[in-house]
């Protein structure tokens, strides 16, 4: 009998206790983030969208060598001596960077190709929104450089291989290459 | 009272039944069914530290509006195997019984479905419609989930009949009266008139009866709890074990109907609480339309005060489904046989005792 009541108070004890605990919880704010409308801050090393600062670029394809999934790919053409390309540092830049793509859906966001870049222009973005409904949007191409630009500075650097080349061959021509000048390097 | 306004209306007495009769639903079961859904998700929520629905409407207000017109437009799927005239009627029948008790239910003194002098009775034994539709559900579907859900839910209302009707035998005892209006009616006045704190009658049997009537209360509270399928008693539609109970087959509009039904039935249970123990309609302060001589005014606050009581009573349904776990099949017919059923035969012997003296 006594166990009977015991098992009453019990029960209506343990209800109210948990009663209480939930009433309790209807005023604590709630920990839900509205996504689309309200954005969670992210940590201070956050790793997402990498972006290339093209101006800064030397392209010397430290970055693309770094990719353990060979995300990145450059191309690049030599300057000429007449142009003068620095970065906003004012180091020298000897090459034209003609192609700079990253397939974002390559890469693994390992942040590799950070920390090898002399100039510090690849780096990442607090940008992670960036899905698409086709792959192909999402090889991003980063160089500034126009298609005819691209086809100018090759063409440029061919002509002037091509009036170095001849000038060596009058000069060839000129004077007979006196023989062994210099010793061979390496 | 809203009937002889019909009646003069339309000058037709069918016509005015017919608007008399659907009033409840177009203007209280469906509004209050939206809004109740969107609560218990509000609420669960909340309680749960989330937010819930926010993004149709304020606050996520109309996103029961926006299920019911999904839940409209899907195709009504009827399993090849299972049983089709049962399966077709089934919801319908739970709605119908649900539906039915709002006839005798008193939302204000001015508008009573019907004002039977068998009011109670009649609700008790109109949800028996309720029982015989989760059956033929749970039969029909031809699903061995539904038809365990529907055994335990059958076998649980029936059970959970018995001390709700001893409560109601106590109530009657001291009113002598089954009319729900009437009942309402001589709660009037203040607070303390309410049958929670004794009813109306001044007296010392008034303050024997307090502790008795709260008990009484506990137990209906309980059992209708019970008898609507709600946590910690949801053991017929429990989602862990049965998928969700008798109408895992359904879809589309059949399966609104039983969510329609199941949110109706908490309000109705909710109601006849209230126009037992907490005064029906009646306001516990006075009115003010009788401060401001508004003889109109005072049907309005009624129903308002109707509504607020009932709302109280269906967030608490809502508070306990999201604080406790539910209960085993066993533990389940213990509390109804061990412990309510006794509780109430004591505790109508006690009040019948109260009340000679």
């Amino acid at each position: 009998m006594r166990e009977y009541f015991k098992n009453i108070w019990a029960a209506i004890f343990t209800v109210s206790v948990g009663m209480k605990i939930t009433f309790k919880h209807l005023f604590v704010p709630a920990v839900t983030i509205q996504y689309p409308d309200v954005k969670p801050k992210l940590p201070e090393r956050e790793r997402n969208r990498l972006y290339v600062n093209m101006d800064d670029c030397i392209g010397c394809d430290q970055c693309a060598r770094a990719c353990p999934v060979s995300a990145i790919t450059i191309d690049t053409v030599k300057a000429l001596p007449t142009e003068d390309l620095k970065t906003s540092q004012g180091r020298k830049k000897a090459l034209w960077v003609t192609n700079f793509s990253i397939d974002f859906s390559k890469c693994c966001f390992c942040q590799l190709c950070v920390f090898p870049c002399p100039t510090v222009c690849i780096y990442m973005t607090d940008v992670y929104e960036f899905s698409e409904y086709k792959r192909e949007n999402l090889l991003y191409n980063f160089s500034t450089l126009t298609t005819e630009e691209i086809k100018q500075k090759k063409t440029n650097y061919n002509l002037f291989e091509a009036e170095k080349a001849k000038e060596k061959a009058a000069k060839a021509a000129v004077a007979p290459v006196p023989a062994k000048a210099a010793p061979k390097e390496n | 009272m809203t009937y002889d306004f019909f009646y003069k209306l339309f000058g037709s007495q069918i016509i005015a039944a017919i608007i008399q009769s659907l009033l409840p639903l177009f203007i209280f079961i469906l509004p209050f069914a939206l809004f109740a859904v969107w609560l218990e998700r509000k609420v669960s929520a909340h309680m749960q530290d989330r937010l819930g629905p926010m993004r149709v409407g304020w606050h996520g207000w109309l996103q029961t509006v926006a299920d019911i017109l999904k839940l409209i437009q899907k195709e009504d799927i009827v399993a090849t195997a299972s049983d089709k005239p049962l399966f077709n009627i089934a919801p319908v029948l739970v709605f119908v019984g649900t539906y039915a008790a709002f006839a005798a239910i008193p939302f204000s003194s001015a508008f009573i479905g019907s004002n039977l002098d068998l009011g109670v009775f009649f609700i008790v034994a109109v949800s028996g419609f309720v029982v015989a539709g989760i059956l033929m559900a749970g039969w029909a579907s031809n699903n061995k989930y539904s038809l365990l859900g529907s055994m335990r839910s059958v076998a649980q209302i029936i059970s959970y009949e018995i001390p709700t009707m001893m409560v109601i035998i106590t109530i009657v005892m001291i009113t002598g009266t089954l009319n729900l209006n009437t009942l309402s009616e001589m709660q009037t006045g203040h607070f303390w008139n309410w049958m929670i704190f004794g009813g109306p009658v001044f007296g010392v049997s008034k303050f024997l009866m307090i502790p008795f009537m709260i008990v009484s209360f506990g137990i209906i509270y309980i059992s209708t709890l019970a008898e609507v399928n709600r946590t910690p008693f949801d053991i017929p539609e429990a989602e862990s074990e049965l998928v969700s109970g008798y109408h895992t087959e359904y879809s589309g509009m059949k399966f609104a109907m039983f969510f329609l039904a199941e949110y109706a039935n908490m309000f109705a249970v909710s109601a006849i609480v209230v126009a037992l123990f907490f005064g029906g309609y009646q306001s516990p302060f006075g009115y003010v339309g009788h401060l401001f001589g508004l003889q109109w005014l005072v049907p309005i606050e009624q129903l308002l005060w109707f509504a607020a009581k009932g709302l109280f009573f269906v967030f608490v349904q809502m508070w306990l489904r999201w604080t406790l776990p539910r209960l085993r099949v066993d533990q389940l017919m213990t509390v109804c046989w061990k412990y309510l059923i006794p509780l109430a035969f004591v505790d109508l012997i006690i009040i019948g005792l109260i009340t000679l003296i």
